[in-house]
This record gives structure tokens, sequence and C-alpha cells, in this order.
């Protein structure tokens, strides 16, 4: 049993050490799906046909040939059109409740359960 | 019923959520960037629409207050607006910039011809890039910035009258 | 005529409504212990009135009588007669109208199907679900009324949305429909239950089929919207985190969770107070969720067109019923005391309805989050895909592997555990996923967790199929796991596998990229009934094989309403489906041309029905 423990440990760190050898470019494509239209609200830059979408997806694809990272482009248009325009809420003090109450909920969860159980077998 | 605490805060979130759900219904669904103000302009190139010179920041800073317009020929709305734009042609302290927006020169020329050129300066911005760096997402729409180039007040859609006398109010008291 | 047909019909249901009330409470105070005769002839009446209202709309859709605004707003003499029927309830006043016939019919029915149970229990959810009926009615008939009139009657209608003009139309409100409308039944079953004092095993016996047969419904629902949205949308994506999707997935977190822990009421009579909390929670998010939607607080794709009147008969109507049901539970609330191991299928149960409460917060949470802030910092947030994905994606790894090994615990107490399959299970799972990088493309860690202990489930369960048709048990469980595991799987290959082109491109252009080639090869023009088109060929061939596909893409105009839209043109294949759409450039003779290669994408519908089957085995065992 030991043994066959130590082989799938062994296993299972060669499967990451594969995987570890993989760099990660900047894709556009990504970037255009994380951000919103505003003339077409309820679509990304990458679904939409509008305008500002084409325009937006030029900006993009110029600044990151300028070698500018996937945040630097984010803030850049934070900047310009504030918090809305990405999908993913940015981690400050404002959003620090929606990030981190569903891990409460979880954890808090958990230990309530594990409590309630306790107790009863400890009577 | 006794009610205890955790039974009070219950009723309690609830109350709140549901407050919070009933003064929603009446805000406006729809994002614009009206409160996008108080920021400084920068990286300003606007390129001229009849030559190859560029107005950058330091253009700008020599008018007390600038309104920057963008429009185009193929915009409807854009005529609507036109003729406030040029009873703004004379105020004083205000300085007018025009920015072509991804258009046709034929066009744009025509249009200016037809409706009256209201604007000290002309500028186009053929791909569209320009318009981002200001936060501009859709045609036409004004930026009011006063001589530190801090954005004063953002106008989505075709200028109002309300609009109209706001610049005028504001650029009269300085 | 049909306008007063329709409103007489609804002004008599909502009077039946208020008798059925009436008798009920008067059948409460009885002694004896059978329902009047008049209550189920009242009952069959109510029924009847309800689908003769609904055919009278319906009629009124087909014969293009625009006097009522809802044909008016939703119709047009030249729909093909299929959309004009399903325009009926592809609009706000015509589906509520869909969702009282549901509650309604629901309504009877559990009370004849339950005829074993306790007269007072029977009643009570009876009355409830009246209550629930007329407030329905009343909102109906005082703000969305599909047989309002507007005159003079316009000689033509406005038109369908063409989004809307698809089959799925027919399908996919329906289906969902029976499942979250369907759990009214059971949240007026819970509050019976707490004021009738009928609990435990009887109360279990009595809504278990009720919770499998809307949970199968709205997880065929669910699906329904899903595929639609794949082949009508044009962006190539299933699920969007939506706050419309959104609002059809909270029920089912609820609902999953309830299913799992009526079978612990049932076998071992615990948890009553959690399950009837489950009960209340499925309605409560059902009704909250069609606040969301239909109020257009929330910007979104798929909204009705919205109005803010509706927003608060909604919300006055949730309010009351969260804190009706509220304040009867914590009345009837009584500490009961957990005795469980923590080795056992119970525990194993609990953890299930953890995880599903983690994602019900998670979706809850990340959905009304922009609402709060517009509303306390007068700041607007976007809550999309990615902060979706982060948050459950890791922790669905760990929900797989405890999915695996829990179901085979024992109640009570758990003797031991087959280790040395699970091992073996394990190691395959992690040789496959080896494979799977080493002969086609690596991907993130998060993803190899995901592959991993998704193979890890689907395996474990087919030994599980294997050894339950061997020895003649039950394998309905396993198939819906297994089902879960298989849609896990095929999206995180999907994610990992898809590829995205985005280009401009000319009449007679070609572009090359990877192992493709992509040939713009002619345009036409098409004038069909309803709308005129821009249809595209285009060829695609893939180096690798020399297989060539060729993929239509249209850009349509229609007429009644004016819309522009942009149709997909998807090749669907057993392993892979290639997607392909085109746009038109303003002021230029390019298209922008998006290219997708979908893996798996069939298998993923698959899966859920795998999902959805397994429930329906089990509704059939019994």
């Amino acid at each position: 049993m030991n043994i066959k423990l130590k082989a799938l440990i062994l296993l299972f760190i060669f499967n990451i050490n594969y995987v570890l050898a993989q760099n990660s470019l900047v894709e556009k494509n990504e970037i255009f799906k994380n951000l919103r239209c505003l003339i077409c609200q309820g679509q990304s830059v990458a679904d939409s046909n509008s305008e500002f979408a084409q325009t937006i997806k030029l900006i993009v694809t110029e600044q990151i040939s300028n070698g500018k990272t996937e945040k630097e482009i984010y803030d850049f248009l934070i900047e310009k059109y504030g918090d809305w325009i990405v999908y993913k809420p940015p981690f400050n003090k404002t959003n620090f409740l929606l990030w981190f109450f569903p891990y409460l909920v979880l954890i808090f969860g958990g230990l309530f359960i594990f409590l309630t159980l306790k107790k009863r077998v400890n009577r | 019923m006794k009610i205890s605490f955790t039974k009070l805060t219950i009723i309690l979130l609830i109350l709140f959520i549901m407050g919070v759900f009933f003064v929603s219904l009446s805000k406006d669904s729809m994002y614009n960037t009206k409160n996008l103000v108080g920021k400084k302009l920068n990286n300003v190139q606007l390129k001229s629409f009849t030559d190859d010179k560029i107005i950058s920041e330091i253009d700008l800073i020599k008018n007390k207050f600038t309104l920057i317009n963008f429009w185009a020929s193929w915009c409807t709305p854009c005529q609507k607006e036109h003729p406030f734009l040029l009873s703004l042609k004379g105020q004083k302290n205000l300085h007018l910039i025009g920015v072509n927006f991804k258009d046709n020169k034929n066009n744009a020329e025509a249009f200016l011809k037809k409706l009256g050129d209201p604007y000290h300066y002309l500028a186009r911005d053929d791909n569209g890039k320009q318009s981002i760096n200001f936060g501009i997402y859709g045609i036409p729409e004004s930026i009011l910035i006063d001589e530190n180039l801090i954005i004063i007040k953002k106008f989505i859609g075709p200028l109002s009258k309300a609009d109209l006398k706001f610049i005028k109010e504001k650029t009269n008291e300085y | 005529m049909l306008s007063t047909l329709g409103n007489s019909l609804l002004i008599i249901n909502s009077a039946l409504s208020v008798i059925i009330i009436i008798f009920g409470y008067k059948n409460l105070l009885k002694k004896q212990e059978n329902i009047f005769n008049s209550i189920f002839q009242i009952c069959i009446l109510q029924n009847t009135i309800i689908i003769v209202c609904f055919f009278t709309l319906i009629t009124a859709f087909i014969l293009s009588d625009f006097s009522l605004i809802a044909v008016y707003q939703n119709s047009h003499t030249l729909k093909p007669l299929f959309y004009k029927i399903l325009g009926t309830w592809g609009n706000h006043e015509g589906s509520l109208l869909l969702w009282i016939i549901i509650l309604t019919i629901f309504s009877f029915l559990f009370l004849i199907i339950n005829k074993s149970h306790s007269k007072n229990f029977r009643i009570y959810t009876l009355i409830i679900q009246n209550f629930i009926i007329l407030s329905f009615l009343v909102f109906l008939l005082l703000n969305s009324n599909p047989f309002s009139i507007v005159v003079p009657a316009p000689k033509e209608g406005l038109g369908l949305n063409p989004i809307l003009q698809d089959p799925a139309l027919a399908i996919h409100p329906p289906l969902l429909y029976i499942g979250f409308v369907g759990s009214s039944i059971y949240f007026s079953a819970a509050i019976a239950s707490l004021l009738a004092n009928y609990e435990g095993k009887n109360f279990a016996i009595s809504i278990k089929n009720w919770v499998m047969f809307s949970w199968i419904f709205q997880t065929l629902g669910i699906l329904a919207g899903s595929i639609w949205a794949y082949y009508e949308l044009g962006w190539g994506g299933f699920w969007f985190w939506d706050p419309v999707e959104n609002s059809s997935l909270l029920p089912w977190f609820a609902m999953t969770a309830l299913l799992h822990s009526l079978i612990v009421l049932e076998k071992r009579n615990l948890l009553y107070f959690w399950v009837i909390l489950l009960c209340l929670l499925t309605f409560i998010l059902t009704v909250t969720g069609t606040f969301l939607v239909r109020s257009g607080i929330l910007n979104s794709v798929h909204s009705f067109a919205s109005d803010p009147s509706r927003g608060i008969f909604i919300l006055i109507f949730l309010c009351l019923m969260i804190f009706a049901s509220v304040i009867i539970f914590f009345n009837k609330y009584k500490k009961t005391y957990l005795a469980l191991n923590l080795n056992s299928k119970e525990t194993f149960i609990l953890i299930n309805n953890w995880f599903m409460i983690f994602y019900l917060v998670t979706v809850l949470i990340g959905t009304i989050y922009p609402i709060f802030t517009d509303v306390l910092t007068d700041q607007k947030v976007s809550v999309g895909p990615p902060f979706y994905n982060t948050v459950i994606m890791p922790i669905v790894v760990l929900f797989l592997v405890i999915m695996t090994v829990g179901p085979q615990a024992s109640w009570i107490k758990n003797k031991y555990y087959n280790l040395s399959l699970l091992f073996k299970i394990l190691a395959a799972s992690i040789l496959i996923n080896l494979a799977i990088i080493n002969f086609f493309d690596s991907y993130s860690i998060l993803s190899n967790f995901i592959i991993i202990s998704a193979f890890f489930l689907i395996i474990h369960n087919l030994f599980e199929l294997y050894v339950s048709s061997k020895n003649k048990i039950n394998f309905s469980k396993s198939i819906s796991h297994m089902g879960f595991g298989l849609l896990v799987l095929f999206i995180g290959l999907n994610h990992n596998f898809s590829l995205e082109k985005d280009f401009n491109l000319k009449l007679g252009e070609k572009k090359n990229f990877n192992n493709y080639s992509i040939e713009f090869k002619d345009i036409q023009l098409i004038d069909s009934k309803n709308y005129q088109a821009i249809k595209g060929e285009f060829k695609i061939k893939n180096s690798s094989n020399s297989i060539s596909q060729s993929l239509f893409p249209e850009i349509r105009i229609y007429e009644n309403p004016q819309t522009l839209t942009y149709e997909a043109s998807i090749r669907t294949g057993f392993l892979k489906d290639y997607y392909l759409t085109m746009s038109n450039i303003d002021r230029s003779d390019y298209y922008n041309i998006k290219f997708q290669k979908k893996p798996f994408m069939v298998w993923i519908w698959i899966s859920v029905i795998f999902i959805s089957l397994g429930g329906t085995l089990r509704l059939f065992q019994k």
C-alpha cells in the first residue's frame, strides 16, 4: 500500500512537471472576451460587431504588440471607461466581499456541519 | 414568539436585500461614462483634418475651456446637435475642437459646408484610436475640459439645451 | 371578443381560487378525514378554465387578432404559423399565463395523487398553492394582461424578434417552467407540512417524486437554453453566466441539494427542517430570478422588454412570500440533534448539500452584486465569466473526488472503502490525462486537476454500473453521477482544445493559420419570407487530413421588426463542431470572420442528457 501511494504521488508530480513547461502568451482573443462592449452592453468585445468593439480590438492588438501585459491593458481601459468594462471585477476594497464571501460560506458551512456532527458524537 | 438574535439578523438581512431591490427599480441598468469626470487627459495626439499638424496637450493648455466634440457626417444625431455647437462658437473662454470620427473627407467637408463650421480647430480620427484615449464610445460625444486638462463634464449623445446652458454658465463664471 | 372571453376566464379563475381557499379552510375545521367533493370539482373546473384560457390566447395569435396588445407587440401576419403559436409564450404576458397553467395543474395533480397522505396536509398545500395562483392571476389582470386590448385595432403587428423564431422556443420555456414553477408545489407542501405537523418520512414520500420530476425538467430546460444559445446567438458559446441563465441555475442547485437530502429524510427520518428550508428556498429563488429577469434592473442579453411596474408587483409578492414562510418556519422550528457518524452516507449527502450551497451562493452573489454596488455606491461593476470560473472551478475538483467516494458509503456507519480499487482508478485517470497532454496539447494546472478528477468519477461509476447490472441493483444514481463527470470532462476538453480565429477577409481571399485554410468563395443574396440575407460560402480545409467542409454563414435583415442578425454556420460532428460567423464592416468590402473549432460539443449535450436520464430511471423505479 505504501509503495502504491508513493507510485501514485510520483506519477502525479511527473504529470505536473510535464505541464509546467508551458509559456503563457498574451492571447488577444482572451482579452477581447473579457471586455464588455459599451454599445451592445450584453456582449463582449469579442462577440460584438459595433464600431466601438472594432476600435477596442485595434487598440488592444496594438498594445499587445507593444509588449503590454494583460493587466496593463485592463488598467488602461478601466481608467478610460470605468470598472464596468471588464468582466472580471478588480480586486479592490469594494470587491473584496464579492471574491471572498463564497469561500467564507464554504469554510463556515463546513465548520458548522463538522461542529454539529461532532457535538453528537461527543455526547 | 421570542425573537432570538439569529432570527433578528436573518429578518434584517432579508429586509435589507429587499430594500436594495426596491431602490434598484428606479435605477437605469444601462451603463454610461458620465461619472468619469475629474481625470486629467494625457497622450493627446489629434491629427489635423487638413494637414499633417498634430495638436497635443501643450496646445490645449492655452485655452481656459475646451469642448472636444466627436462627430461624423454619417451620424444623424450629430446633425441635430450642430446648431447648438454653432451657437457656442462665439462663447468667451471656450475653444471648440471637432474630431471627425471614422469619416470620408469629402462627406465631412460637405457636412460642414452645409450646416456650418463651429470649430476653432478641426481634427480627424480615421481609425477611432484617439477616441479611446478620450474614453469615447459612441458618436456624437463631447467632453468639456478646463485649462488643466481636467475633464469637467462628459456629454454622451447629442448636446441638449440643458447641456448648452451648463457650458455657457461654466465658461461665463470664469 | 377573444379578449372578453380571456378576461372573463381569468376573473372566474381568480374567484375559483378564492373559493378553494375558503372551502379548504372550512374543510380543515371539520373533523372528518375526507376532502369535500366540491373541492375536487372546483379544482377540475379551475384547470379546465385555465387551459381554455390559454388556447384562447393561442387562437388570438393564430388569427392575428391585433386588437390584443400582446398579439400586436409580438406577432405579424407574415410570420410562419409555427412561430405564431410559439409567440404566445415568447413574451412576458403570455409566459405568465404559462406560469399560471403549471401552478394550477400541479396544484390539482398533487391533491389527487397524494391520496394516501394526511387530509390536513393536502388541504393546506392546496390552500397555499392557491394563494400563489391567485397572486399571479391578480398580477396578470392588473399589470401584465395578455388580453388587454388596444383601440382601434392595428392592421398589422410589430412582429416577433427573429432570435426567438427558433424551434427551441417551443421547448425551452415549457421545460423550464415545469421545472422551477413546478417547485411551487413543494414550497406549498413544505409550509403545509409545518402547519399540519405532517413531517418526517411521510412528508418526504409525498414530495419526492415531485422534486425529482421538476429537477429532471429543470435540467433539460437549462440544456435546451444552452443548445439554443449555441446554435442561435452566434458567439459559439453555450453558457455566459448571464443573469437570466443564472436565474435558472440557482433553483437547480437548490433542487439537487433537496433531492439528495430527501433520501436521508425518507430513509432515516433526519434533516427534516433542512429539507423544509430547501423546499422554501427553491421556489423563493425561482421568484427572485423571475424578478431579476423581468424587472429590467439587470443588464442582460436575454431581457424581456422591461417595465418597472412589473418589478414592483413581483417584488411585493416575493417579500410577502419570504416573510410568510420565514415567520411560519421560525414558529414551528424545533432544535433537533443530528445523530450522524462522520463516516456515513448521510454525512456525504450533507457534504453534497454543503457544496451545492457554495455554488448557489457564488452564483447568487455574482448575479446581484452589481445591483448592490449600484444602489449603495452609485458605481457600476461587471461580474462575468472570469469571476464564476475562477471561484468555482477549483472547488469542483474537490467536489468530483468526494462525489466518487461518497455514494459508496453505507448508511449509519460505513465499514470500509475499496481503497485499492480507488487507487487503481486514480492512477488510470492520471495516465489518461498524461496521454492527452502527450498526444494533443497541454493545458493549465487547474485543467489537469479537473480532467483527472473527472476521469476518476467517470471510471469509478463505470465500474459501479458494471457491478449494479450484474447484481440487478438500480443504477440510476451511477448514470447521473457519471453524466456529471462527463459534463465536466467535456467542458474541460472543449475549453482547452477550442480554436478561435478572428480576422477580416474579402471575397475571393484565403486565410491560412494553424492547420487550417479558409477560403471566401462566394456571396449570395437571398430573399426569404420575412427576411433578406447575404449568404457567404466558405471552404474550410484541414491540412492535416485534407478534409474540406463548406460553411454558409448569413447576415439577415428582418423586416418586422427591423433587425439585423448574424446566423452562424455550424457543422456538427461526432468529435468536434466547426463554427463560422460573418459580419459586415461598415464602409468597407471586407467582412469580419470568426472561425471556431469546438471539440466535443455534442458530448456536452449528451452528458446533460445522461444526468437527467438517471433521474428519469429513478422516477420509474418505485
